[in-house]
């Protein structure tokens, strides 16, 4: 006799009372089927919903779970799935992972007290998607092998290991101007077709794929119909530089433009 | 399933796949982007931020202070402008 609670993941439009074929069958968080939950005059603002475990998302465990690698994946995925569907058919809100309610009725007033601000919130992010944009620097780090100096007679064994570090050091910061060039490129390809955007903290350690260093995480907002070009003109931007790579990742729901740009000081508007 | 060259398969027709994605690209969004609703059952807001803070810890072996790439390693060393 498992207790339930309310778990949240995004706010949508429902115009046409279609949304719930798009979450049949889909296991949201915990395996749950995902329902919704409407506000609105004609019901057309809803909140996907799925039942949870009360006793993992009370607030000492959920802390708990959340620094476990595999509980906080397998809810990721699923509220990135539940999301995904969502997505496919209208324009999504999504909400913050790990966002409970006591119950649908909790929902329900959550949702009707803000019906204004999501709505507009909505009607701004129609037609659009999210793209994200990394930036690798992939020259050998100076700390890469130290040694295998070249055969160079004309040296001694620590004149040409100190010629060898300091071509390798000339190769990295070389490679770090470039990629200071290409992130110009892109921002200035980027800036045509977006209409914000979203710069997220480098990439680091386990779960970062490489290969190299990631020194750029943006995130742009992207009009539906710009996006193809907005993609090619990224890319090309990056063409030409070696030891520097561009990767674009997406469609993404718009995660990172959930919250209107007035309220993230961090992040600047593209104009 | 292929993984992470950025091409669907053919025959997939969702448009937002959820295989090929990296779990990192995933907690970038899902842990700093979103609305942030005060729920029932809540971890403050600067909560999540420590968890965020203690998993990067987890999966980063996070420096002091995280430098900006650009400031340590590209120095203002400028020797011309061909380039």
């Amino acid at each position: 006799m498992t207790e339930t609670i309310s778990y949240a993941y995004a706010v949508a439009r429902d115009d046409d009372g279609t949304l719930d074929r798009a979450l049949s069958g889909l296991p949201g968080v915990a395996d749950a089927s995902v329902h919704l939950v409407r506000a609105g005059h004609r019901g057309e603002l809803v909140v996907a919903v799925s039942p949870v475990p009360e006793q993992d998302f009370q607030e000492s465990a959920l802390r708990a779970h959340l620094e476990d690698l595999d509980w906080l994946e397998s809810v990721a995925r699923a509220h990135h799935r539940v999301i995904g569907a969502l997505a496919e058919r209208t324009t999504v809100l999504p909400l913050r992972l790990a966002t409970v309610y006591l119950d649908d009725e909790r929902v329900r007033q959550m949702l009707d007290a803000r019906q204004e601000a999501f709505a507009g919130r909505l009607s701004d992010l129609t037609a659009h998607t999210e793209w994200g944009v990394k930036i690798y620097v992939e020259a050998p780090a100076a700390t890469d092998r130290p040694a295998a100096p070249p055969a160079a007679p004309e040296l001694s064994p620590g004149r040409a290991y100190l010629s060898h570090r300091r071509a390798q050091r000339h190769a990295r910061e070389d490679a770090y101007r470039d990629a200071e060039e290409i992130a110009r490129r892109v921002e200035d390809a980027a800036r045509h077709h977006a209409v914000d955007r979203v710069q997220h903290r480098p990439q680091q350690g386990e779960l970062a794929r490489g290969p190299g260093e990631n020194v750029i995480n943006d995130a742009y907002l992207v009009p539906v119909g710009h996006a193809e070009r907005f993609r090619a003109d990224v890319l090309r931007a990056a063409e030409g530089l070696s030891g520097v790579r561009v990767e674009v990742t997406g469609p993404w729901a718009p995660y990172s433009f959930a919250t209107p740009p007035e309220t993230e000081p961090t992040r600047r508007a593209a104009p | 399933m292929k993984a992470a060259d950025g091409q669907p398969p053919a025959v997939d027709r969702d448009p937002l796949p959820d295989r090929q994605i990296a779990l990192i690209d995933l907690l970038d969004r899902l842990l700093s982007g979103g609305v942030v609703l005060t729920g029932d059952v809540v971890l403050s807001i600067a909560d999540i931020d420590l968890v965020r803070i203690s998993l990067r810890a987890l999966i980063v072996s996070i420096s002091e202070q995280m430098p900006a790439p650009w400031s340590t390693t590209a120095s203002p060393v400028r020797d011309g402008h061909d380039g």
